[in-house]
């Protein structure tokens, strides 16, 4: 009944999006009030209809409810409930109605935060919300229904969710990743809402700045979650692997950062409009590739569930009507678009052009990457798969210039300045950074090395930089809390941000360079050295999970013959499928994690393959990430923002 | 020349440079990066170069797993069901690495007819089978209809 129920919400929630869809639109263009007031109830109730469906699967996992092919693919009756409640997104139909479900979340959000909106701007943007929303949920209903029933006969116990996925982070991975991904439809309905309506003056790049920003800052966040997961969770250390769902998720993370930085010169300068405009419709579109190239099985990947060439069909075409519809549009209302002001060589605009420059050309690097492999293999030339070394060989130049640039961007102001004020700011980051580089492999590492240098080198410039300029705030001032109140939050957003990058950058040179890893043969006592730090093996005894059995070692961990740690890898076998799982386990550090996984059980037991990690500075990856994304929740805390809902209360004063 | 143009000039002279030099950048890595594949027949009829990096795919053959006593040493058989191809292999092979599992892996061919993998890749999933694998049997299945 339950699961009838959720069908039968989602049918009501398909055609409320459509009437969404259409008559708030058509009350925009022939401007009838009535018809675009019908927006904000609309967004409310399809949210309640996705949601009612949302909790009806919810329900059929906790209570076990076999019937439901989805629940029964995905659960299990032993499975704890926090994973059974997370099994709703662990499989191609439940992870899309998490999308259409923040999906409706996003519109309804935008119905509630947006009082000061134009009631015609609204009108076209929780339109196009409803367009999208029409799409995917009908995407739902035809091809890939969770609700579908096996009657009637049903299995009486689940066929178990993939052991890899029974763990925290699919708890919260997913729904992260999925709150950008869908978050950037928000900005791509400003964007097209105002290519519609004409009406391209800053206003639009403020409204829609925000909610740009919130977006990005959850991808990023998503992604730096998928990150960590993969580094515990699939026993390789190995914190990236250019997996083509990774550059999924990049790509429209690279053209975000891009968009995020557009709109903030289009916002304050009122130049490059109709770029910011294309960057919105390209980070959108960028999702949805990203979802039909894990949806439909093009690709190899870890991510990919089974596929289906009709599911995959379905999204490409969702994705040809959505960029084929708005480059149209685009390309007939963006030659209208001017630019408000002038600015020289020397100024914040120009070195924010080349940031997006920079950004926009690694996005397309890591799409050729990903795509190559397709291309050859549908020109009939052979099966082919581009390798790690290519994206890195990219990407790090690339990296690299573009970090120098955000130094430099620091310091320059918009409009116009002089060389020699930048000169002047600029001089002594640059010797602090390219010493403390010069110096650091040296006392860190056996000897100078070039990528350390690099690596070091631009992290301490960016970081440098930021003190140095945020130093010079205070020079004529005389009061410290005033002038730390006076500086706006994007602001402080924008250097923690910043500051992320070079953290981040930091963890990726270190932890590249400096990790050393061993596999090996251990039998009980056998003892090895890595990294100054002695791991002896004391052998394996059998523990039982809820739903699992497992050969959990332990091995002991010393440094100078004192004690660090004692770490428990486990090789776990799930009851039902009775498939393998390795669980490392991790002795965390900022400065370095110790990493410890089993591989398999060598003459009968008598000894275990073992691999032992030493891998410095990882942590300063993830804190990088997280700082990053801080920042762009930060700068939506601006009083700008604030102020425009706060307009009305004003006037009213 | 107005200034303006001027200024544009030298933006669009900038741009067609640094896309030459990136576009040049990205051909360079991909033509050193791109791993082949290549099916078990192929490398039994020695279509597969020795000593360049290539993929290599097929199903483990029953029974043909061995492991070296004293290291991490492991030598198996991999078969498209009509040519065998032995593999060769030190390290932790991934928990899904089972007789009758269709694999990858990458490495080199050595003189010997011996492939070297470095990697070994099995995916998460007990009916995964990888496309490429999938396909090359697909083509042995249908000639002999």
């Amino acid at each position: 009944m339950i699961p009838e129920i959720g069908e039968f919400a989602l049918i009501i929630a398909l055609f409320l999006s459509a009437v969404l869809a259409l008559v708030p639109m058509y009350g925009a263009v022939v401007d009838k009030e009535l018809w675009m007031s019908y927006a904000r109830p609309l967004a409310k109730g399809q949210f309640l209809f996705v949601l009612i469906s949302f909790l009806c699967l919810g329900y059929a996992f906790s209570q076990d409810d076999f019937s439901v092919i989805y629940v029964a693919q995905h659960s299990n009756s032993q499975m704890p409930m926090q994973f059974k409640l997370s099994a709703i997104w662990g499989g191609h139909e439940g992870s899309l109605l998490l999308w259409a479900f923040i999906l409706s979340g996003w519109t309804l959000a935008v119905s509630l935060f947006s009082r000061t909106l134009p009631l015609d701007m609204l009108a076209r943007v929780l339109s196009v919300m409803g367009i999208v929303a029409t799409g995917f949920i009908s995407f739902l209903l035809i091809t890939s229904s969770p609700f579908l029933r096996y009657l009637p006969r049903f299995p009486e116990d689940g066929a178990d969710l993939n052991p890899l996925l029974q763990d925290f982070g699919l708890i919260v991975h997913p729904p992260m990743l999925y709150m950008g991904y869908v978050g950037f439809s928000v900005a791509f309905a400003f964007a097209i809402a105002a290519l519609l309506s004409g009406r391209l003056d800053t206003a639009w790049a403020r409204w829609s700045r925000p909610w740009t920003n919130i977006a990005w800052a959850f991808l990023g966040l998503g992604i730096t979650l998928g990150s960590w997961w993969a580094y515990y969770e699939l026993g390789w250390g190995g914190w990236w692997f250019w997996d083509p769902v990774e550059n999924a998720s990049l790509m429209p993370w690279l053209v975000g950062t891009a968009l995020v930085h557009s709109l903030a010169v289009t916002e304050k300068r009122g130049v490059f409009k109709s770029w910011t405009l294309l960057l919105a419709i390209f980070a959108f579109s960028l999702s949805l590739l990203g979802t039909f190239l894990v949806r439909s099985g093009v690709l190899t990947s870890v991510h990919a569930f089974a596929s289906d060439p009709e599911r995959g069909f379905f999204i490409l075409m969702l994705l040809a009507i959505t960029m084929g519809g708005s480059l149209t549009l685009y390309a007939f209302k963006a030659p209208n678009v001017k630019s408000e002001s002038n600015f020289s060589w020397l100024s914040r605009e120009v070195l924010l052009l080349v940031n997006n420059v920079f950004l926009t050309v690694m996005a397309f690097t890591v799409l050729l990457g990903t795509l190559y492999p397709l291309l050859i293999d549908a020109l009939g030339m052979g099966k082919i798969s581009v390798g790690p070394p290519y994206f890195n060989a990219v990407f790090v130049p690339i990296m690299s210039i573009m970090s120098i640039a955000m130094g430099v961007s620091i310091a320059v102001r918009w409009r116009e300045t002089s060389a020699k004020l930048v000169l002047d700011k600029l001089w002594l980051p640059a010797v602090i950074s390219i010493l403390c580089a010069l110096v650091f492999p040296i006392f860190y590492g056996s000897g100078f090395d070039f990528r350390v240098f690099i690596g070091i080198s631009v992290s301490l410039w960016i970081i440098s930089t930021v003190i140095t300029e945020f130093i010079g705030k205070f020079r004529n001032t005389q009061s410290l809390s005033t002038k730390l109140k006076q500086l706006s939050f994007s602001y402080y957003g924008m250097m923690l941000a910043h500051i992320g990058v070079a953290v981040t950058a930091i963890g990726i040179t270190l932890v590249s360079s400096y990790s050393e890893e061993r596999d090996m043969r251990m039998a009980k006592g056998d003892s090895v050295e890595l990294a100054g730090y002695q791991f002896t093996f004391h052998g394996t005894h059998i523990v039982t999970g809820p739903n699992y059995m497992a050969d959990q070692a332990t091995i002991e961990v010393t440094e100078d013959g004192k004690a660090v740690v004692t770490l428990h890898p486990e090789k776990r076998r799930y009851n039902v499928k009775r498939n393998m799982m390795t669980e490392a386990d991790i002795d965390a550090g900022l400065f370095r994690d110790l990493y410890v996984a089993l591989g398999e059980p060598l003459n009968n037991g008598e000894a275990w393959a073992v691999r032992v990690h030493y891998k410095p500075y990882v942590r300063w990856l993830w804190l990088g990430g997280i700082l990053m994304a801080l920042g762009g929740l930060v700068t939506v805390a601006d009083k700008r923002y604030r102020k425009q809902s706060g307009q009305q209360e004003l006037t009213n004063a | 020349m107005t200034p303006k143009r001027k200024k544009r000039l030298t933006i669009i002279l900038g741009l067609v440079f640094g896309t030459a030099l990136i576009v040049g950048l990205v051909m360079f890595s991909l033509s050193e990066n791109i791993n082949l594949f290549y099916s078990t027949s192929q490398i039994a009829k020695g279509e597969a170069p020795v000593g360049a990096r290539i993929r290599a795919g097929g199903m483990v053959v029953d029974g043909s797993v061995k492991r070296s006593l004293d290291s991490l040493k492991v030598q198996f058989a991999l078969t498209d069901y009509e040519h065998q191809v032995m593999v060769e292999f030190t390290g932790i092979l991934p928990d899904l690495f089972r007789e009758g599992q269709g694999i990858i892996a990458q490495g080199k061919m050595d003189a010997n007819g011996v492939f070297q993998a470095d990697e070994v890749l099995a995916k998460h999933d007990e009916n995964y089978m990888p496309p490429e694998i999938a396909e090359s049997m697909k083509h042995k299945q249908e000639p002999a209809k």
